[in-house]
């Protein structure tokens, strides 16, 4: 069976690169939650779309399940392989297919990496908004698939908010067209229920993104706190001020120090936090910006604020949060991203919430995370090497994002649920809304072949679950579905 | 409309409304009884003719939650939405997406339902990009919260903005969670004489500068752009971009916006053509009016339902039947078949019953 699928894909015209043997398939067997790995029993690697039609189809009239690999940068293990599943990869479908500068759209495959969009919309004046950190590597497709924000999407919003339109296939194979290339389409708004699904409800084979002016001016800023409190309290001035920031980046003691000791920012020795800011817009308007921003700083008792004079300057200020992950990786081996959205009014309670539940695991935890909208990205320290070490920093995390369902947030802002927060979405939601979840699915996918098993919990595995109290210790690695 | 709601369902304390009404729902389901939900009846001209016992939302109203440097709503559906942009003014906030209301009775519940947004649309984005989160009431009789009331999250399908649009015919929305913005300090209406297409063109290249626009619509050789943010933007860009600045600018986007414009008037069957915003002009033998940039394109008077479909998808868009003419040739452009076969599963899955709703969008 797994030679005749193999035999039937080779012979898709023109066909496509097959690969089946072990070894050529182990650079596949993770995304980047790492702590996962599983080898595929096939991959395929399309170069244009009409082989992905194909491809679709035959997994279905077989029963294969199809995993959906971008860019493999996803951090909830949404691309990890199926054990008797194709791993299709779409990294070689990466042409701009149609661009539109006076209508402000590009259309593009999905394996276009993030930033070449916004590089072939510069010499036009434009760029693509969404750009997460992972930008230089995510592929468009992935972004769709996961409905990525970056840095400057409280101002610009997520992915979701600069696309027009999908071309996806669905588990049967069949080619759907989503959005349009007007500002809506009739019917159901299938483009905004796609975007996010995790690889679940479709292959995106095509994205129409739309492309914004950039901005005449912008200023950044940097200003250092004595607590996380009074940071906070700026950003919701900022907020409250009638103000929307491109980005508000936080970053907290533990993160200082790292950025510290590897980047010699030469910040106050007592400062608890950081807070950058970027406005952007009209020269005027961003230099009237830049004063209020200053002067709210100022009033919430930053003890330094460093105004960026000029792009090297800008780059120097950005380099503590851009550098920040980096920078962490040189306090312990490994680390861990956690991903809860909360009301930013709670961030003072959640972060002293974070700190003494680490505390209690005898664990490190440094914060860098986009303020704004209340997206925390906690980064829980770990020895993969120290037995114990990994499972205690998973238990770490589940009881962290406990913490945003529980102050009325979120288990993911922007990061996706994959195999990750399959546990936490129990508790997120209630089995109908499970259940709902899985009548969306069979919608697109009757037959759950598009990334089975991710997302999305079975509700057996939520009452299994449910009887478990999470205090008590990470699921054992038997109990994770096994993909 | 018939007797079936029993008394005690509208007398009810209202923190009972959800759990009452879900069992109004389930026994109208056994009974296989259609409900029409019904806010203020101000969009009833809007897709197919509402039919059925009509659940009245406008009962369940009210602020929720709201917390203006949270930049967050929450508010129960039979809310007027008169009621909504007023609290959001007291804080200097507003719903971005500038919702007609098309009457006085307008509700929430019905603004996301129907899925409309105004002039601002195309520069701040649309009614569903700023739904956060939604409770429903499903076809099943199920009380149900999808999204949330933060700004970014990405678990579970994102099933409010499902409903952003979806006419009632999947759930019955119960309270909806939104992400507000501040309202601009300053805003300002520049007229520059232009015919069709030239105007459809400098909105364009305007909208690819970094200008502070926040509308652009062309009637009877007029093109109207507005301005709006910090006073400083404003003027800067005035100053660039000439035109006559109007006096009555606000008057003049809210008419649009509420259809009150003569244009509008004619009683004659109105189409709305959604098109890319670059989109060549689309022939028509009636005036057409031309908002949102070149995105939403209306055009009043008896028109070939079949022959203009054809010429609006050809370049990209799709035509809907929003006002009046006769209906039977469908309010809303034909699905593919593939979409249909999953706008069909979707409304089997939330609604098996065929209850909510019937009709409004397609033929279900
Ligand atoms: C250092 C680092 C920084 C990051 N920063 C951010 C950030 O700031 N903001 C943010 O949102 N994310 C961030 N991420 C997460 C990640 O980069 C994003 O989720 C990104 O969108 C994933 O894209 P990808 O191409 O790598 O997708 P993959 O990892 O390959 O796949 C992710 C999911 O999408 C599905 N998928 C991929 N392509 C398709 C397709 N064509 N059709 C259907 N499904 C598909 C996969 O099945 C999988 O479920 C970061 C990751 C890293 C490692």
């Amino acid at each position: 069976m797994n030679h005749e699928l193999a035999r039937t894909l080779e012979a898709i015209q023109p066909p496509p690169v097959v690969m089946v043997d072990e070894e050529r398939l182990r650079p596949f067997e993770t995304d980047a939650f790492v702590s996962h790995r599983q080898v595929p029993m096939m991959a395929v690697l399309p170069d244009r779309e009409s082989q992905v039609g194909e491809i679709v189809s035959a997994c279905a009239a077989r029963g294969v399940p199809v995993v959906t690999r971008g860019a493999g940068t996803g951090i909830s293990g949404g691309a990890i392989p199926h054990a008797e599943g194709v791993l299709l990869v779409v990294t070689r479908m990466r042409a701009l297919l149609a661009l539109d500068p006076l209508g402000r759209t590009a259309t593009v495959e999905p394996g276009m990496r993030n930033l070449v969009v916004s590089e072939i919309a510069a010499p036009h004046g434009l760029f693509y908004a969404p750009d997460p950190s992972s930008q230089l590597v995510c592929s468009i497709g992935g972004n769709v698939a996961e409905n990525a924000g970056g840095v400057h999407c409280l101002k610009y919003g997520f992915t979701l908010h600069n696309i027009l339109a999908v071309v996806a296939y669905d588990g049967e194979g069949e080619r759907l067209e989503l959005g349009s290339l007007a500002l809506d389409a009739p019917g159901y708004d299938l483009m905004a229920l796609i975007t996010g699904s995790e690889g679940n409800l479709g292959v995106v084979t095509q994205v129409v993104v739309r492309l914004l002016p950039r901005p005449a001016a912008t200023e950044t800023l940097l200003a250092a706190f004595g607590s996380v409190r009074e940071a906070a309290e700026a950003v919701g001035e900022i907020l409250g001020a009638g103000l929307i920031p491109a980005a508000l980046e936080m970053m907290d003691r533990v993160v200082i120090e790292a950025c510290e000791r590897y980047m010699n920012l030469g910040f106050p020795k007592d400062a608890e936090a950081l807070l950058l800011a970027e406005v952007d817009g009209g020269v005027e308007e961003t230099r009237d910006a830049l004063a209020l921003v200053r002067s709210i700083l100022e009033r919430c008792g930053a003890t330094e604020v460093r105004v960026a004079r000029d792009d090297a300057e800008r780059a120097e200020l950005w380099r503590s949060r851009k550098g920040a992950f980096t920078a962490l990786a040189t306090v312990r081996p490994d680390y861990y991203t956690i991903d809860g959205t909360i009301p930013r009014r709670m961030l003072p309670h959640v972060l002293d919430q974070v700190y003494s539940l680490a505390k209690a695991e005898g664990l490190l935890v440094g914060n860098v995370f986009h303020a704004g909208d209340g997206n925390i990205h906690p980064c829980i320290f770990y020895d993969a090497s120290v037995p114990g070490e990994l499972e205690r920093g998973e238990a770490l995390g589940g009881r962290i994002l406990e913490l945003c369902i529980d102050v009325g947030g979120t288990i993911t802002g922007e990061h996706g649920v994959g195999i990750e927060k399959l546990r936490q979405m129990c508790k997120q939601f209630r089995p109908a809304e499970i259940a709902a979840f899985h009548d969306v699915k069979r919608a697109f996918d009757p037959a759950s072949i598009l990334n089975p098993g991710k997302a999305v919990p079975t509700l057996n595995r939520c009452s299994e679950w449910g009887g478990m109290h999470i205090r008590d210790g990470r699921v054992p690695r038997a109990d994770i579905p096994r993909f | 409309m018939g007797g079936f709601l029993a008394p005690t369902f509208l007398d009810s304390e209202m923190s009972d409304f959800i759990p009452q009404l879900c069992d109004h729902v389930r026994r109208s389901a056994e009974a296989k009884t259609r409900l029409r939900i019904r806010g203020g009846s101000t969009k009833d001209f809007y897709g197919g003719a509402p039919t059925g016992v009509a659940v009245e939302m406008g009962a369940y109203a009210g602020i929720i939650a709201y917390e203006p440097r949270e930049l967050v709503l929450t508010v129960k559906a039979g809310t007027r939405l008169s009621e909504v942009e007023a609290a959001l003014a007291a804080e200097r906030q507003m719903l971005a997406f500038e919702p007609p209301h098309f009457g006085e009775g307008a509700t929430i519940g019905g603004t996301v339902a129907a899925g409309f947004s105004g002039p601002r649309r195309p520069y701040a984005g649309s009614a569903r990009d700023f739904v956060l989160g939604a409770r429903i009431v499903n076809g099943k009789g199920e009380d149900l919260s999808f999204g949330g009331r933060v700004i970014k999250n990405v678990a579970g399908y994102d099933v409010s903005r499902l409903m952003t649009g979806a006419l009632g015919t999947l759930g019955i929305l119960t309270e909806l969670s939104f992400k507000v913005l501040p309202r601009p300090a300053a805003h300002v209406t520049l007229a520059f004489q232009l015919e069709a297409p030239q105007a459809v063109e400098q909105a364009n290249l305007w909208a690819g500068q970094p200008l502070p626009l926040s509308a652009a619509a062309w009637q009877e050789g007029v093109l109207r752009v507005r301005l709006s943010g910090a006073e400083s933007a404003v003027k800067a860009a005035t100053a660039r971009l000439g035109g006559d600045a109007m006096r009555d600018g606000d008057a003049f986007w809210k008419d649009l916006r509420e259809h009150r414009l003569p244009f509008f008037r004619a009683g004659l069957p109105l189409w709305r053509l959604s098109l890319p915003q670059a989109a060549a002009p689309i022939p028509t033998p009636h005036a057409q009016l031309i908002d949102w940039g070149g995105g939403q394109r209306w055009v009043s008077g008896e028109l070939d339902a079949v022959a203009l479909r054809a010429s609006v998808a050809a370049a990209g868009g799709h035509a809907t039947l929003f006002r009046g003419g006769d209906k039977s040739q469908g309010v809303f452009h034909p699905l593919q078949p593939a979409l249909a076969k999953i706008h069909k599963r979707l409304k089997e899955a939330f609604d098996p019953a065929g209850i909510l709703n019937h009709g409004r969008l397609y033929d279900f």
